[in-house]
């Protein structure tokens, strides 16, 4: 089966039941996706799938053939990063790390949605991502510096 | 261990064919309980194939049928509450949909899904029950009422698929879900009502998503003090690691009382 992965399309032999999550990382070495608790609660493991943030560990690898899949490796342009995470990095929106690519990935396609958003908008498109660092004022703060 | 094939059908013809012929074959959406249930290897007996049915067209969308809404077994949350049919005639079910973990589980989550898993706490079954909705099969119709037989058990048989679900319009349902978060929580209480006609539905306090019988003939004779009180007798609630008996006992009464003023002061 074949998907594109980060603008590169890749193909995988094995079975398309495994966890898309585990294929990305230990198949296709993309190893900035998490995995934090493999039960859809946490969010670390969040990729965009056709648009739209996905927690990796609930989707079965065969599911996204043909499909556009991008995780926190396919969002700086080359070596340029996007001015989200360059206002991570400036505000401080990361501790330990493990959150960091699911919150990325979730507040771009946000942001994809609407440059119109409010602190709340944030929080509840941000919800589906834990931080047990619990730094979640910086990051809400990082992501609203990127609105209108 | 062995390895679990993967199937895509073509169309649902083909999965239902698929379905009958493939021993050990598990039908599967979203992922959203199923994959968390294989990587665990809880589900029994062990799946042999998963049949996708994700990406079948004939069970997306959301259509207006006459005087119903039908919504694909296969269509997302995010699909369903973005859909006008849903905001303008079935309010209550958009409402549930939004409190549905967050967005990462409502671009996956589905109706056949949550149906065919039948947890007692799923977040939308109260609401299904609350509008008399009927869940459609490959080869038949099943009022949602008589779906969920036992504890995870549901009326389907063994080679039958969910493809999608009916809703009456023109029904007023108010809903409420209590959990530990507002986003990503599993329900303590969770709960439908429509005044008229008399229907209270409830998850999590019971092995099944239930509809509090009692209640509803108090609430028919239009005994609203009746009902609140015979709800606690409705209901069977167990200690479990989100909540106890006692908690959801009290909070049902307290949430029936809230949810009863809503839809009469809405008339």
């Amino acid at each position: 089966m074949r998907f594109t992965l980060n603008g590169r399309e890749v193909s995988f032999a094995g079975s398309g039941a495994r966890r898309l999550l585990d294929v990305i990382r230990e198949d296709l070495g993309a190893t900035g996706t998490k995995e934090g608790c493999g039960e859809g609660e946490c969010g670390a493991c969040s990729v965009i799938i056709d648009g739209e943030v996905v927690d990796s560990c609930l989707v079965a690898v065969g599911q996204v053939e043909g499909s556009d899949v991008i995780t926190v490796e396919g969002l700086a342009d080359g070596g340029r990063l996007t001015a989200l995470q360059q206002a991570f990095i400036e505000r401080g929106a990361a501790q330990c790390g493990i959150c960091t690519p699911g919150m990325l990935l979730a507040a771009h396609v946000l942001l994809e949605q609407s440059r119109r958003l409010t602190a709340d908008d944030v929080r509840e498109g941000l919800a589906g991502n834990l931080c047990r660092c619990t730094g979640y004022t910086k990051i809400i703060d990082a992501v609203l510096s990127c609105t209108k | 261990m062995h390895e679990v094939k993967y199937i895509r059908p073509k169309s649902l013809a083909d999965a239902v064919q698929t379905y009958r012929t493939t021993p050990g074959c598990r039908p599967l959406a979203g992922g959203t309980d199923l994959m968390v249930m294989l990587h665990a290897r809880t589900v029994r007996p062990e799946p042999l194939a998963l049949l996708d049915l994700w990406w079948l067209a004939e069970l997306k969308g959301v259509r207006r049928v006459q005087d119903m809404v039908e919504i694909g077994a296969a269509e997302s949350y995010t699909g369903i509450i973005a859909s006008r049919d849903v905001q303008q005639h079935l309010s209550a079910l958009a409402a549930a949909a939004r409190t549905i973990g967050a967005a990462q589980i409502q671009n996956r989550g589905t109706l056949g899904g949550n149906l065919a898993n039948a947890s007692p706490a799923g977040d939308t079954l109260p609401v299904l029950l609350a509008y008399d909705a009927v869940v459609v099969t490959d080869r038949r119709a099943i009022p949602v009422d008589k779906f969920f037989v036992g504890y995870r058990k549901t009326a389907l048989q063994a080679d039958e698929l969910i493809t999608a679900v009916r809703f009456p319009i023109g029904r007023q349902v108010a809903f409420r879900k209590v959990g530990t978060r507002a986003a990503q929580a599993i329900s303590k209480v969770v709960m439908a009502v429509s005044r008229d006609p008399a229907r209270i539905a409830i998850g999590s306090v019971a092995e099944v998503p239930l509809r509090a019988r009692r209640a509803e003939a108090a609430l028919d004779r239009g005994d609203v003090e009746g009902a609140i009180a015979a709800v606690a007798d409705d209901i069977r609630p167990i200690d479990d690691v989100r909540s106890t008996a006692a908690y959801r006992r009290t909070v049902t009464q307290n949430v029936l009382r809230e949810l009863l003023e809503s839809v009469r002061g809405a008339r």
